[in-house]
């Protein structure tokens, strides 16, 4: 049979990422393929080199048997390639038909559209994928399910033959998931070839014939979905390399709790999560992305509204509405997007630090106390050494080990004693990562209660005295820290999914 | 389990035809409050007034609509308007060239202004706001240098002042002089209103103010629909800059900063979002009409001019408002 698409050799870089290492895919006509990695594998990327977006360094693309330039989406579309991108691309404001066709729209003399056509060309797709949906309806309007398959059939629209799909499933619930099977079964039966990424063990036991894996932008293997135990693929996606690291756990049995949530619960998207985290303690959370953990975070900072549940802190139940009251409780919370909510990068370090805690530093009418302000901020700078030429250097010429370490300086000052860690070292190179790990442990050694919330699963492992898991919004099981642990088993509780869960608890 | 069902239609009429609908309410409700207030307001000569003082402000509203539906934003209406006033001045005047020389060179330079804004924030990637802010100063300052800064009459065009003054309506129906420049602005909303609607140039307006970057993975070359859909802007504000430099019978080059937030004032009072993605021609002429109407209205009832300001201010304030109202119960 010939073969759809043969990728060989694929390379590319990005600033300080070597995102794809020669990695490989095929795909022949009727087949759903299976993408699969940890975060940050390389899925998304090589996809997107098949679909024009990014332009590789090296390697080889070949559609149909020749070989291919695919320099822009333009290009791939001609070739009968589509693609429906993990976060919905689509224009809210315009009509079903109108997105479809964005860019070919059924033209009259002068530029004039020919919305008729429009609708009924929309209706023609709809009808063969048996769908119904009003071609004349606002995005807008729609379910998440029913954008996703607007976008399925702007990719068919193009006659796709290949069609990309990048986490599909992962706003949709039971029922919508099987809609969308059966539409890509129908697609398949008509040797149309589906490159489907996902996370979801069973999803891909259910829909694929074979199994990609890659790691660390890295071709690792193919296999066939049906015969190879979900254990193999979970262990080929891991990898056997970053196994065991030396975690000190230390005795907490008479430690005070420091936080507790209980019945924490919020939509689909945080599902009746409950822990405890004591002083001194580093409590891990891992989960795939989607999984819910930095909404959980959030619930507890206050950033977002709940709808069940309690925080108690210090014993004490905390009432918290709102980030401010949250920081009153002394809960501190590192986004995973430093730069935008974490630090004011045009600012200095100095008044960066001081940021939550001017009011210690300013008198009756507002004045800033500079002095003290510029003694804290020196204080801070050497005891966490933070590397930087003084404390007026503007923050956004620092890297980003040291931008994290005025962050955690910051909550400091303002007396936060638990800190809630998001992704704590994306974007930090691996020395600093080290520091930063060091700086963790020395805090939770001074009797601070830790969440560290992380996709790197060897992240986790090396600094978690415990290693909470969620799946889909829920706690799927708090597995204790270091050796006893393995990626193998996380990974299990990341995926296990509801009727797992329910079975398991019944 | 194969069939779907219907898609439910929008819940919620759509949102713009309510912000419309909110801002026609409003005219008729002020077109009523006056002709209560005043009996003198309802008379055609002030209705003709109301009109002849829209067609500018509504002119160059309909060119700012088209930037701020992408999601850009053009400050440089008002005073591209005077240089191509000025333009039409040194062809017309200082040439002595024919009229209809005149008419399409203050175009052209309006549309090549806009292409080089368009140009600025498409290609260059400055932001709309810094890079119509700097055509903004540059085109009044080349106004004022190219005319020695001093007004450039038409004497000499004896036809130039029927633009904007005379009445092709009236020579039909004596009872109704409605002055070309009105007559102007009617057929300009016309077309940018079918443009927007109907051709693929409007599609692109809505689409890119909604998502850029899906526009862009579509396919389409959107740097140069940015720059076609600012240069058509461009050469609107250029019929602008026709129509008043015909009122006044002269290019005044001091003349045009201010217009701008006046126009954007009447966009925003007619329902368009500023985030981009929507709006309507029809809702900025309602716009362009209930600020015309207002100031009219405060004149005729002889509210000092000071106060006619700070009531403009209010009502773009309060439209805003009452559109974020409306927006917040949507999105509960």
């Amino acid at each position: 049979m010939t073969q759809l698409v043969r990728m060989s050799g694929i390379d590319k870089h990005f600033p300080g990422v070597h995102a794809l290492k020669s990695a490989q895919f095929d795909l022949v006509p009727g087949e759903v393929h299976a993408l699969m990695g940890e975060n940050g594998a390389g899925k998304s990327t090589l996809m997107k080199v098949l679909s024009g977006i990014y332009q590789p360094d090296g390697g080889t693309v070949e559609v149909s048997g020749e070989s291919a330039t695919i320099n822009g989406p333009r290009a791939a579309q001609a070739l009968g390639i589509g693609i429906i991108h993990q976060e919905l691309a689509l224009m809210n404001d315009l009509t079903v038909a109108q997105n479809i066709f964005i860019g070919r729209e059924p033209r009259r003399s002068f530029g004039r559209l020919d919305e008729h056509r429009l609708n009924t060309d929309a209706d023609a797709i709809f009808a063969q994928m048996k769908v119904q949906i009003d071609p004349r309806a606002e995005v807008r309007s729609l379910s998440v399910a029913r954008q996703q398959m607007v976008e399925i059939a702007k990719a068919l629209s193009f006659r796709s033959r290949i069609l990309i799909m990048d986490e599909p499933t992962a706003a949709l619930n039971e029922a919508e998931t099987n809609e969308l099977f059966a539409i890509i079964r129908r697609l398949k039966s008509e040797g149309v070839g589906v490159v489907y990424i996902s996370h979801k063990m069973d999803e891909i036991r259910r829909i694929s014939d074979r199994v990609t894996i890659m790691r660390d932008g890295a071709y690792v293997g193919t296999v066939h979905a049906a015969d190879t135990p979900i254990e193999t693929i979970i262990s080929m996606m891991v990898g056997r390399d970053l196994q065991s690291v030396h975690v000190d756990i230390p005795d907490l049995t008479s430690a005070p709790v420091a936080l507790e949530v209980r019945g924490l619960g919020r939509g689909r998207a945080i599902r009746d999560v409950s822990f405890n985290l004591k002083q001194g303690e580093i409590l891990g959370f891992a989960g795939l992305m989607g999984a819910g953990r930095t909404e959980v975070a959030r619930a507890i900072f206050g950033a977002d509204p709940r709808d069940s549940g309690e925080i108690i802190v210090h014993g004490k139940s905390a009432m918290i509405r709102s980030p401010k009251d949250a920081v009153d409780a002394g809960i501190g919370y590192l986004s995973e997007d430093r730069k935008h909510f974490g630090l004011a990068l045009g600012l200095d370090v100095r008044a960066n630090i001081g940021m939550t805690s001017l009011a210690r530093f300013s008198n009756a009418v507002g004045m800033l106390n500079e002095a003290g302000l510029e003694k804290t901020a020196k204080d801070y700078i050497a005891k966490l050494a933070i590397r930087t030429p003084s404390d007026r250097q503007e923050v956004r010429l620092l890297s980003g080990g040291n931008q994290q370490k005025i962050v955690i300086a910051k909550w400091l000052l303002r007396n936060c004693d638990i800190l809630i860690f998001d992704e704590p070292t994306r974007g930090i190179d691996v020395g600093a990562k080290a520091e930063i790990y060091r700086l963790m442990q020395a805090l939770a050694a001074d009797g601070k209660a830790i969440i560290v919330i992380s996709s790197e699963l060897p992240e986790v492992l090396r600094l978690s005295h415990r290693i909470a898991v969620m799946c889909e919004g829920r706690l799927t099981g708090i597995l204790p820290g270091g050796p006893a642990t393995s990626q193998e088993e996380i990974m299990r509780l990341a995926t296990v999914r509801q009727s797992a869960v329910e079975e398991a608890t019944a | 389990m194969t069939t779907l069902p219907v898609a439910t239609p929008a819940r919620k009429p759509a949102s713009g035809a309510q912000q419309k609908l909110l801002a026609f309410a409003s005219l008729i409700a002020l077109l009523m409050f006056f002709s209560v207030a005043s009996p003198n307001f309802l008379q055609t000569s002030n209705i003709l007034a109301i009109l002849q003082a829209t067609s500018v402000n509504g002119v160059l509203a309909i060119a700012a609509t088209l930037v701020i539906i992408t999601g850009g934003i053009d400050l440089s209406v008002g005073t591209l308007m005077t240089f191509c006033a000025v333009m039409a001045g040194v062809i017309l005047t200082n040439a002595g060239m024919p009229l209809p020389l005149g008419v399409v060179g203050a175009i052209a330079a309006g549309a090549i202004c806009g292409t080089i804004s368009g140009t600025l924030v498409a290609k260059m990637k400055i932001p709309p706001f810094i890079a119509t802010l700097g055509m903004m100063l540059i085109l009044k300052g080349l106004s004022l240098v190219i005319s020695g800064t001093k007004p450039i009459y038409f004497n000499d065009t004896p036809g130039f002042s029927q633009i904007s003054t005379g009445s092709l309506i009236g020579k039909i129906f004596p009872t109704v002089p409605v002055p070309n420049g009105v007559l102007i602005l009617f057929i300009v909303a016309l077309v940018i209103g079918y443009v927007l609607n109907r051709t693929v140039l409007g599609r692109y307006c809505f689409a890119l103010g909604s998502n850029e970057e899906a526009v862009r993975l579509s396919g389409v070359n959107t740097d140069a629909w940015k720059i076609a859909i600012y240069a058509l802007a461009g050469s609107i504000c250029g019929i602008a800059g026709l129509i008043i430099a015909s009122r006044l019978n002269s290019a005044q080059p001091a003349l045009g900063l201010g217009y701008e937030l006046d126009a954007i004032a009447a966009v925003v009072i007619g329902g368009t979002s500023l985030a981009g993605g929507r709006g309507s021609i029809l809702g900025t002429m309602i716009g362009a009409l209930i600020m015309a109407v207002l100031l009219n209205g405060l004149r005729v009832m002889s509210v000092a001019q000071e106060w006619q300001t700070v009531v403009t201010g209010a009502i773009i304030i309060a439209a805003v408002y009452a559109d974020m109202l409306r927006r917040r119960r949507a999105a509960a």
